[in-house]
């Protein structure tokens, strides 16, 4: 029997020990465990989730242990990190990443009574796991359509971390709105293949730099790609991504999309607490304030400032979906008849880039 | 222009990215050529990035942000060389010990300093010489420490050749008995070639936060010390062998970057096993025939030394 068996077969022991007990009961004290990709130091996308998990020890107090692990590799050691966590007796654990999709379900499968939370992935495989997003392809259209209007050299780029659905439709949002005003817009992807890792992500910022790219958008967590942009001394733009980076103000941030995780987590350990948790698939967006823009600076002329707030306003109202046709894939055929808007189906496998971007998806 | 990309900039940033692992790397080989195997290189540059980056807020100078970095370096070393050379404690464990402890107290140390940008580190003026068309931004257009990671290279290479002291550093890595028994101090020598290793990783690590990403974040290095730890093994220990891996290294990480940026239709996976393929190409033509006996570690690696025996 080796180490994984003898886990599993504790774990079933336990769930069988105190399963029916457990189940939809309400909770005098709970442990909310965290487990994040990068360091939460990062100032972008971990950090932002421990905003969140100190909210939900500010929200609880005594009653909610918060703990947290950093620099999760995803794969195979964060099955291991997770089965620790589990049994270290957590209640409920937010895994904050889109590879710790199969390692979550995996772990949940034989911690059947332990609320899992996976964010951004899709799989929820057992009655045990959750999953929640941000619309962030939302805040994308307002950034297109600040880089559409600011670019000098008509080019634009976009720092990708790996080619999975939520990227892509970060990228297509962006092209999209860049597009709309400014049609002699040509896009530039770079795939880093990490999440966190601030040479290489500044790398990636200096080799679109040399290509005369002027705004820069990165999607991965740190703010290394800002620090690349702040050395062209105001000849580069860039955002803000996950955190308001405000560091960078007024130029190269010129605005950011702020992850806003801290509602949902209140939101879903309180259920935790009182026993009506349940298996949800939540994506929430401007509207519900769990995306957020942040300020947009002075550095962008008035007029791009207002359009651009106008814009936020309309998705927040909910007037405006950033995917209305008619919109065509990039190998020309059609996608979106004139008005329609994207099924969120379409959006959460999306696998194509949309007419007019030049560059391929890696497969 | 090849490909829509200047080779001039490729080279260029080539070299400016791989800065850190060669010095990270030289300072290595250094290490284990005397006979110590110290894994704590990631944790190494992490302690120079976060303490480079404090020296030169603090100070306002550049200059002394790399001095200080490499006292960062040269200090966790401190530890390493107390534990392994006095303590006799397992090296391999040591060093891991100290990369886990690097990041977490560079973590610490490095609170009060996010999001602050440290003063700029400029290029070398070279005047007329840098305005040239190709050469200008591969050879003139560069901050001193890329000139001294080059130097730092040819440096390890004639002192371990070519001079006294590095013969005595290699009597020491190959046989550390008989070192001993000729009267040389095996545990001192040892104890400095762990701090100059310290002190060159540190240095590595302070040009990622003072240069390469201008700031302080938790975890910056991510990963080139092992990257470096790999180069010295990739390089049989050799120091222009090392310059090689590390522009191979560096060099392809740019290059893919800026084949994407330039739009080149080439699969980015297969450029970025290259090295790697490369490096078990490399081996195994070295460990092969005539060349293999160059292939190997220094007899004495990674085994501790005490004078009673």
């Amino acid at each position: 029997m080796n180490r994984r068996t003898l886990l599993a077969t504790a774990a079933l022991g336990l769930g069988l020990a105190f399963g029916g007990v457990a189940n939809a009961q309400a909770m005098d004290k709970a442990k909310a465990c965290f487990v994040y990709v990068g360091p939460i130091g990062d100032l972008g996308w971990s950090y932002q989730h421990h905003q969140g998990a100190l909210a939900v020890q500010e929200a609880y107090g005594d009653k909610v242990e918060v703990t947290w692990q950093e620099n999760v590799p995803e794969g195979a050691d964060a099955e291991r990190v997770l089965t620790q966590m589990a049994l270290s007796g957590c209640n409920i654990i937010f895994t904050t990443s889109f590879g710790y999709m199969d390692a979550t379900n995996a772990v949940a499968a034989k911690f059947p009574n332990m609320k899992f939370e996976h964010a951004t992935g899709y799989k929820r495989e057992q009655p045990n796991v959750a999953t929640y997003n941000a619309r962030f392809y939302e805040g994308r259209a307002i950034q297109g359509h600040i880089a559409g209007k600011m670019t000098k050299s008509n080019k634009i780029g976009y720092i990708g971390s790996f080619p999975i659905p939520e990227v892509i439709m970060g990228i297509n949002s962006y092209y999209l709105h860049a597009k709309k005003v400014n049609p002699a817009v040509e896009l530039t992807v770079v795939w880093a293949f990490t999440w966190f890792d601030p040479a290489k992500e500044a790398d990636a910022a200096k080799a679109m730099i040399e290509q005369g790219v002027d705004v820069i958008a990165s999607h991965t967590d740190s703010t290394a790609p800002l620090a690349e942009a702040a050395k062209a001394n105001g000849a580069v733009i860039g955002f803000g991504q996950a955190s308001d980076m405000a560091d960078y103000k007024p130029s190269p941030r010129v605005s950011s999309i702020i992850d806003n995780w801290a509602p949902y987590y209140v939101k879903r350990v309180g259920e935790v607490l009182d026993g009506t948790w349940t298996q949800t698939d939540v994506w929430a967006g401007i509207k519900d304030g769990e995306v957020e823009i942040g300020e947009i600076t002075d550095a962008v002329p008035a007029e791009v400032k207002a359009e651009a707030e106008a814009m936020r306003d309309a998705i927040a109202a909910g007037t405006y979906h950033p995917f209305t046709g008619p919109i065509k894939k990039q190998d020309g055929s059609d996608w979106l008849a004139e008005g329609a808007v994207a099924p969120d189906g379409d959006l959460l496998g999306m696998g194509f880039y949309v007419e007019g971007i030049t560059a391929d998806i890696p497969k | 222009m090849f490909g829509g990309i200047d080779p001039g900039l490729l080279i260029a940033s080539l070299m400016v990215a791989s800065v850190p692992i060669i010095l990270a790397a030289i300072g290595e080989l250094v290490v284990e050529r005397a006979g110590v195997l110290n894994l704590g290189v990631e944790g190494m540059m992490i302690m120079g990035a976060v303490c480079g980056f404090i020296a030169s807020v603090q100070t306002g100078s550049a200059v002394l942000g790399f001095v200080g970095g490499a006292l960062g370096g040269a200090a966790l070393a401190l530890i390493f060389a107390v534990l392994t050379q006095f303590l006799l404690a397992n090296q391999v464990a040591s060093g891991l010990a100290l990369t886990l402890f690097g990041l977490g107290l560079s973590s610490l140390l490095g609170q009060g300093f996010v999001g602050i940008r440290p003063p700029a580190t400029e290029a070398l003026p070279f005047g007329p010489l840098a305005e040239s068309p190709f050469f200008g931004r591969v050879i003139f257009g560069h901050d001193w420490v890329v000139y001294l990671s080059i130097a730092s290279v040819a440096v390890a290479w004639w002192v371990l050749k070519s001079t006294r002291l590095g013969l005595i550093l290699r009597a020491v890595g190959e046989n550390h008995d008989a070192a001993h028994a000729l009267g040389y101090k095996v545990r001192r020598i040892r104890v400095l070639a762990i701090l100059f290793g310290g002190a060159m990783a540190g240095l590595g690590g302070a040009y990622v936060s003072l240069v390469r990403v201008p700031q302080w974040t938790d975890g910056i290095t991510a990963g080139a010390g092992w990257i470096a730890l790999a180069i010295v093994v990739f390089a049989a220990w050799r120091p222009w062998r090392a310059l090689i891996g590390a522009y191979l290294f560096g060099g392809i990480s740019v290059l893919q970057l800026n084949l994407q940026a330039a739009g080149a239709r080439i699969p980015v996976e297969y450029l970025s096993m290259s090295p790697y393929l490369i490096t078990i190409v490399v081996l195994v033509i070295m460990s092969s025939g005539k060349g293999k006996a160059a292939l190997n570690a220094p007899a004495n690696l990674g085994q501790t030394f005490h004078a009673s025996r």
